[in-house]
This record gives structure tokens, C-alpha cells and sequence, in this order.
């Protein structure tokens, strides 16, 4: 018999639900506050550098909206997977694929482009996605694989081909052997969306997410099966609600969102075609999914938050010579602050054995 | 610190004193005080919710008072788990068995005993055990070779093997034919004369009177009655029960039946689960204006038959199952909606309805497409919400509104609400499982009124059930489904329960009116 024991609660309060994951930005800060007075650090001043300056310029702003723009894109698409219990790990390499193919269309008419090339190249960034995540939407359904499993491996498969473009196919031919692409040219970049800063053509991308995403879940039909599904499977065939179709649906939206992700890295921020497109952007955005509740709006505030700790940790490294860990220690603590704040919001901690035997 | 009784008079079994157990949001018990004497039958009724399996599975060590005593001949015991009330010498029979498919029977008790022994010693005592009390059983069997009935022995034998002092029955006879019944009495009576305490749960007031000489009567978690049930009539236990005087469904003579709504012919099923019931060439069919009640143990193909007229499991050959006349075998619930077909699935929370969701996106569930409650992908949220509101009020759901989840009603008023939302589509055929299975009787009548006036209104009705009194009060003609095949239809006036029950058991074959022992047909 444990000591340690969770009770469940009759009923979870709606107020935590949202209250939780202040209350777990809160807990992170406080843990990293320990955290770096223990590593000898000034508490004080190295959570301003991590947290408050690269956000007092403009520029650090615009860094915040850019590092956002494809963590929303890839968690609105998989929160509705989520919502669905379909487990779609695999949006890093779906971004990556994105990239691929419409940073690929770049290089393909390089030196012919028109105004027509930059709407191709979305479309196919769309398609890359899209076509990446189909492969486990036919592998779960047709032989009833664990998308989490076929989605996360395909994410390396991925990961290698867009190594081995860059290395070989997509090298420039003028770049000396470096393994990165020619620079897109004008025809073939996100415009600029906020002069002097770096925010580009994506980030009105990421608000269409936000908004398509919220009338999809909560006004539509489509939107209400996918709610069925994910909460009682067995209700949803009473209904007649084709589970098939919404597994397409969700894998085929998530993909499309996150190869326009991906896409707009090569064309935007970073102009190129490189063996790195994505700092992790794909599996940050599975927390940001859930530390936004699947819930558009919280998505796009979580997306903020982390993208603030990709930029933070970077500008702590320069500041204060922190090593380079300090991001994911960071985005892990939030991480496990807001499970374990979930755990208790639904369960009691009881001490002690079950009850004194006679 | 209690005194000690008189000592001429043995101390009762057992005692319960001020017995109390309180769950989030609800007290299930509530100063229960319980007297059982050495060897007699003793009933424990009320409805569901009324704290029965609260109050015994704190006997039987699963959960723990918050306050009260408890005596065990004479001297207050605690009861830590299971394993200490059976060293008290009480067992226990589950409404729902704990048995391992794959396990032979002697594996499986072997499992449940604190010290088994060598098996083969085992299969001994379980033998002797078995033939003493006439509780016919194979050791070395496998339990999916068996039925439910003989699975119900498993878990009784295991208790007599412990020698118990005190056997709990949970709702016994909800598994069995009304002839498997029959045998188990008998069997209970003996335990009783050689001096065990049997404490007999249930709300089938017939079984009570027939087999229990005292009865303690639950309402609300509160003792509210104490009676000798050979003394009462059943309608006065059912008021006692409910609390109120009891109103009878009227049953208006059938009128000309109409064309056939749903006609099956020779459906089979296959299915790749080795522990599912295959049907086999299953033929009837269901007329406008009229009830047809399938009858028959669970387990016995009720859950492929009502996937396959449901459409959420599709037949190869259309053909087999037809909708107005319209072959249907391959179409998918949605197009068989649309064909006039409403279905109410057995299990009411998880399939009937989302139980997180509101009462209003429930409506919306099945509702979505005869409501037109969805224009152009969009969903009219102020429309679902007056459907679900006309639902309420139109069919007496007690809740607070259409924002009220659907887990959050009681099994009668949600199965009102489910029943409302289907008929009030106008179906042209109404397919309904266990309708009132768990339901109290106040909510039972107002649905059996309700599928009665539909049927009379012109539909189709089929109810699938294991509850024979429901399937006579209802039906206008019964079939008996038994091992995924189905029997004939009789018309209710001319059969009785005895011939239903025959069926029930496997005897389709045999002139259903010869009495006395018949072997089981398997």
C-alpha cells in the first residue's frame, strides 16, 4: 500500500482550468529563480536577460512575432488532431517537408519567378505537409499503426532528406560546397509585414489559423464530431460520424499547416534552403498545443510564451555565458508544472496508508 | 464499550449500526442499521441509487464506513479488505463476474482463494462442493465454454468453498433464465437451512417474495422500511420502494399493423473477437403499429444484433437487412437515419450520449440531421438548444437545463431524455435496448407509456431486452434470441413466462410445454 495516494475529485473547478497554466509560468520563474542562485548566477538579473530584455526593443518584439508565427501554425493543427485523439507527433518533420517542396519550387524557377511564385511555393509547402502526414493517416487506418509512432519516425526521415538536399540537389552551385542553397530571390520571399523588423506574410498566416481554427472547433459540425470523437469513440459511431474521415481530416490539416510553417522559415527569416530549418519548432508546438488548452486563443498566447524562451534562452547564452541547455530546461519546467498543476486540479493528495487495519 | 447481548439469545450474524458513507456530492448511506440472523434469507430492495451496493461493499471490506459499527456475532470487527471479510467467513457474488476467459473453472477459483492448494485437490473439493448443492459444474472446463449461468457457479462455488457464514447476492437472477433461477433458489434455500446467512439484493419483487422471509427496504441511502415479503403483495414492496403510489402502463389493444417497417432475413454475422456471438440466419421482422420484444440472456448475440440494425457494424449482403423495404445491410447509421430508423443503444452514458457534453450538444448527437439542426457545416446552437429544451420538457427530464451534462442525470431521466430525443424525430421504426434497464419505476412506466403510444401512433417498435416482465408488458409479440439465433415470434397473449423462458435456455427445438427437469440444450 502506497503512502501517497490521489483522490479523485468530484468535479474539476472551470476556474482552475484556466488558472492553471498562469499559475505554471508563475511556478517556472519562481524554480528558475532557485535555479540560478544555485548555479551562482544573479537571480534578478538573469531572468530580466532571459525575460525582459529581449523584449524591450523593437526588434526583440519582432523576433518574439517571428519565433510564434510557426509554433501557431503547427499547434493549431495539431490541437485539432488532439481534440480527436489523433496523436500527430510528427509536425517537425512535416515543417521540414514544407520546406522541402516549396522552398524546392524557389530554387526550381530560380531566375523565372513572377508574382505567381511565392503563392506556389505556399501551396507547395501546404502539399509537402499535407502529403508527409498522410502516410500515417493511411498507415493507422488501413493497418490500424500507432500514428504516434509512424509520425515521429517520419519526422527523422525527413530531417535526413532535407540533410541530403542540402548537401547534394539544392547546394548552390556558386557557394563554394557549403551544403546551403542559393539565396531565394525577391519574387520568392515572404514580404516584410513590419519595417525593421523581420515579421513576414506568415504571421498573418498564423492569425488565419488562430481564427479558422476557433470557427472550426467551435461553430461547425465537423467541428462538433471531432469533439465527439475525441471525448466517447462509441458515441460517435452511434451518431453515424465518420471516424475514418476525421482522421484524414485532422492529419491532413495539421500536415498543410505545418508545411506552410516550414515553408515560410526557408522563405522568410531564413532565405535559404539549409540542413537546419527548424530549431524544434514542430515538438515545441506540441506543448504549446496543450499548454493552450487546444484552445486557439490559448494557443496563440502559449505560442508567445514559448517563443520567448527560444529567444530568451539565446539572448541569456550571450548575456551571461548560460550553456545553451537553459532553453529546454526552461520549456521542460513549464511543461511539467502545468501537468502536475492538471494532476491536481482533478485529484486530491491524500497522505498515509488507505486506514489503520483492525 | 457495546454491552453484550442477553446470553440465552445467540448474537445476530451480523449487525449494522449507524452505518454511513458519504461520496462527493452525494450520502449513500445515512444511519443504516441492518440485523441478519444465522441462516436466514434476507432481502435487501430498493431501487438503483437506493446505497444497496454501497451498503454491502462495506461489508464486504470494498469500501469503509465514514461512521457506524459493524458486529460480527456479537463483537464490532472492522473489515480492512475482502481478504478480511472472507477470514470473517462472509463472501460475496458480484452482479458482474471477475473471471478469466482463457483460465479452466478450478484456475480461476484457485485465483480467488487466499490458499488454494494443489489443484488437483481442488477440482476435488470443487466437485464435491458442486454435486452437494447441486451446482452442476466441470472443473477442468474452460470458462468461455460456458454460460452465463454456469459462470454465476464459479463464482459461488469459490464462495462455498470458504465455508462462508454470510453469501452476498448481487443481483443474481439479472443474468438468468427464469428455469436457472429456479435452480438457484433452490440451492440458496439449502445453504440457509444448514445455517449460512444469505443476504439476497435485488428489486425483482416476485423472486423476493418467493425466496427471502425478511426484507430491509432502502430509499435515498435511508432505511425506510422492514417487512416480511411473503406477507406483501409486489405492488406494495415497489411502492415502498419508490416512495409513492406506482402507475401502470396502459396498453391499448393493437389496431391492424401495417406494412413491414424493418424486415431481416438470414443475417449472419462473423466477426474476428473468438469471444463474440455470431448470428446465424436471424429472420423476423417488425410491422407499423406494433412491438416486437426480443428476449434472451445477455451475451447471447443482443450486442451483434443491435450493431447490425444499427448500421455501426455493415452486413455484406444489403439485402439482409431492409428499412422500408429499402435494402440497407451495407448503409452506415447516418443513412439509416435517414431512412426513418432511431435507435437507443443499451448503454445510455458512452454511446447514447457524451457524458461530458451538454444536454443541448446532445441533442444535437443524433439529432443533427431530422432536426435540421446543421445548415451549410454550421451548427444552429440556438435551434439544438430548443430541441433539447422541447425534449425536457415534453418527456418530464428532471435536470436544470439544457446546459446540464448528460453524466450529471440520473440513468431514469437521461434515458428520458434519450428516449424524448428519438421519438420526438418521428421515426418510421424505433429500435430500443434494455429500455428501463437500471431505470426507477416512476421513469420505467413513463417510458414503457411512451414506446406503447409511438407504436400506436403508427411505427415500428423492436425492444431488445433481458427483462421478461418489461418484454410483457410491451411487446406484442416475442422472439427468443439464444446462442446468435433467434426463435420464432409468438404473440404475448398466447405465450407465458415459462415458455419464454424455455426458449431463453436453448429449447426451440422441444414442444415448449412439457414440464419438470430439462437439460440445458447446448
Amino acid at each position: 500500500m502506497s503512502l501517497i495516494r490521489l483522490e479523485p475529485r468530484g468535479q474539476a473547478s472551470q476556474a482552475m482550468v484556466y488558472l492553471t497554466p498562469p499559475l505554471a509560468v508563475v511556478l517556472t520563474l519562481m524554480s528558475g529563480f532557485v535555479l540560478f542562485l544555485l548555479l551562482g548566477f544573479d537571480p534578478m538579473k538573469a531572468l530580466h536577460a532571459f525575460f525582459i530584455d529581449p523584449v524591450s526593443s523593437r526588434r526583440g518584439i519582432g523576433e518574439l512575432i517571428v519565433k510564434a508565427t510557426p509554433l501557431t501554425l503547427c499547434a493549431i493543427g495539431l490541437s485539432i488532431g488532439f481534440r480527436a485523439n489523433v496523436w500527430n507527433i510528427g509536425a517537425e518533420g512535416q515543417l521540414t517537408m514544407g520546406a522541402i517542396v516549396g522552398g524546392g519550387l524557389a530554387l526550381a524557377f530560380y531566375g523565372h519567378g513572377g508574382w505567381w511564385l511565392l503563392p506556389l511555393m505556399v501551396i507547395g509547402g501546404a502539399v509537402g505537409g499535407m502529403a508527409w502526414a498522410a502516410i500515417p493517416a493511411y498507415l493507422r487506418l488501413r493497418f490500424n499503426a500507432s500514428e504516434i509512432l509512424t509520425s515521429l519516425m517520419l519526422t527523422y526521415v525527413a530531417l535526413l532528406l532535407l540533410n541530403f538536399l542540402a548537401h547534394g540537389p539544392y547546394r548552390d552551385p556558386d557557394g563554394f560546397a557549403f551544403p546551403e542553397s542559393r539565396l531565394f530571390e525577391a519574387d520568392a520571399v515572404m514580404p516584410i509585414l513590419w519595417a525593421g523588423t523581420r515579421v513576414h506574410l506568415g504571421a498573418a498566416f498564423a492569425l488565419l489559423a488562430v481564427v479558422g481554427g476557433w470557427v472550426l472547433i467551435a461553430r461547425t459540425f465537423i467541428g462538433f464530431q471531432i469533439k465527439v470523437i475525441g471525448l466517447t469513440p462509441a458515441a460517435a459511431g452511434y451518431a453515424g460520424f465518420d471516424q475514418k474521415r476525421i482522421v484524414w481530416l485532422a492529419l491532413l490539416l495539421s500536415g498543410g499547416l505545418a508545411g506552410i510553417a516550414g515553408m515560410g522559415e526557408v522563405a522568410g527569416p531564413i532565405g535559404q534552403i539549409t540542413p537546419n530549418v527548424s530549431p524544434g519548432y514542430g515538438f515545441t508546438a506540441i506543448i504549446v498545443a496543450f499548454l493552450g488548452r487546444l484552445h486557439p486563443v490559448g494557443i496563440l498566447l502559449a505560442a508567445l510564451l514559448m517563443a520567448l524562451s527560444f529567444i530568451g534562452g539565446e539572448a541569456a547564452q550571450i548575456a551571461m555565458g548560460l550553456p545553451k541547455a537553459i532553453t529546454g530546461v526552461f520549456q521542460g519546467m513549464l511543461l511539467f508544472f502545468l501537468l502536475a498543476s492538471d494532476v491536481l486540479i482533478r485529484y486530491r493528495v491524500r497522505f498515509g496508508a488507505r486506514r489503520a487495519v483492525a | 464499550m457495546e454491552s453484550s447481548p442477553p446470553a440465552d439469545a445467540p448474537p445476530p450474524r451480523l449487525e449494522l449500526r449507524g452505518i454511513t458513507k458519504r461520496f462527493p456530492g452525494c450520502l449513500a448511506n445515512d444511519h443504516v442499521n441492518l440485523v441478519l440472523q444465522g441462516g436466514e434469507i434476507h432481502a435487501l430492495l430498493g431501487e438503483n441509487g437506493a446505497g444497496k451496493s454501497t451498503l454491502v461493499k462495506m461489508i464486504y471490506g470494498v469500501l469503509h464506513p465514514d461512521s457506524g459499527s459493524l458486529l460480527w456475532q456479537g463483537q464490532e470487527v472492522r473489515v480492512p479488505d475482502p481478504a478480511g471479510a472472507r477470514r470473517l467467513g462472509i463472501g460475496m457474488v458480484f452482479q458482474h463476474f471477475s473471471l478469466f476467459d482463457t483460465l479452466t473453472v478450478t484456475e480461476n477459483i484457485a485465483l480467488g482463494l487466499d490458499n488454494p492448494g494443489p489443484m488437483a485437490a481442488l477440482a476435488n473439493r470443487i466437485r464435491t462442493v458442486s454435486e452437494r448443492y447441486g451446482l452442476a459444474l466441470d472443473p477442468d472446463r474452460h470458462v468461455f465454454h460456458l454460460s452465463v449461468g454456469e459462470r454465476q457457479r464459479v463464482e459461488i462455488v469459490r464462495c462455498l468453498l470458504q465455508d462462508p457464514k454470510l453469501l452476498i447476492m448481487d443481483e443474481p437472477t439479472s443474468v438468468l433464465t427464469p428455469q436457472e433461477a429456479t435452480k438457484l433458489f433452490e440451492t440458496l434455500r439449502r445453504l440457509a437451512a444448514e445455517g449460512c446467512t444469505i443476504l439476497y439484493i435485488s428489486h425483482k419483487l416476485e423472486e423476493i417474495r418467493a425466496l427471502c422471509s425478511r426484507a430491509t427496504v432502502l430509499r435515498g441511502g435511508r432505511v425506510v422500511g422492514a417487512c416480511d415479503p411473503r406477507q406483501e403483495t409486489a405492488r406494495g414492496l415497489a411502492e415502498m420502494m419508490i416512495g409513492s403510489e406506482l402507475s401502470t402502463p396502459e396498453r391499448p389493444p393493437q389496431g391492424a399493423t401495417g406494412a413491414a417497417r424493418l424486415s431481416v432475413r438470414n443475417l449472419s454475422t462473423s466477426s474476428d473477437n473468438p469471444f463474440a456471438t455470431n448470428l446465424k440466419e436471424v429472420t423476423f421482422e417488425v410491422r407499423a403499429g406494433e412491438i416486437l420484444g426480443i428476449a434472451g440472456v445477455a451475451g447471447n448475440g443482443q450486442a451483434e444484433l443491435m450493431a447490425a440494425l444499427s448500421g455501426e457494424a455493415l452486413i455484406a449482403d444489403p439485402a439482409a437487412v431492409r428499412i422500408e423495404g429499402v435494402p440497407s445491410g451495407h448503409l452506415g447509421p447516418r443513412a439509416r437515419r435517414a431512412l426513418g430508423l432511431a435507435f437507443v443503444p443499451e448503454e445510455r452514458l458512452g454511446r447514447g450520449t457524451v457524458p461530458e457534453l451538454s444536454l443541448s450538444d446532445n441533442a444535437l448527437l443524433s439529432g443533427y440531421a431530422s432536426e435540421t439542426l446543421v445548415t451549410g457545416g454550421m451548427v444552429r446552437f440556438a435551434k439544438a438548444r430548443a430541441y433539447a429544451e422541447t425534449i425536457i420538457k415534453g418527456f418530464n427530464v428532471v435536470t436544470h437545463g439544457h446546459k446540464a451534462e448528460a453524466r450529471s442525470l440520473s440513468g431514469g431521466n437521461l434515458q428520458k431524455f434519450i428516449i424524448g430525443r428519438e421519438i420526438l424525430q418521428r421515426p418510421k421504426l424505433l429500435i430500443v435496448g434494455q429500455p428501463t434497464w437500471g431505470v426507477d419505476a416512476g421513469a420505467a412506466a413513463a417510458i414503457h407509456q411512451a414506446l406503447i403510444g409511438l407504436a400506436r401512433s403508427g411505427a415500428a417498435v423492436l425492444v431488445i431486452s433481458q427483462d421478461l416482465d418489461e418484454l410483457f408488458v410491451l411487446s406484442d409479440r416475442i422472439s427468443v434470441l439464444f446462442h446468435g439465433r433467434l426463435s420464432d415470434s409468438r404473440p404475448t397473449h398466447e405465450t407465458s413466462v415459462e415458455r419464454i423462458g424455455l426458449l431463453m435456455g436453448g429449447l426451440f427445438a422441444t414442444p415448449p410445454d412439457e414440464d419438470g427437469e430439462i437439460a440445458r440444450a447446448l
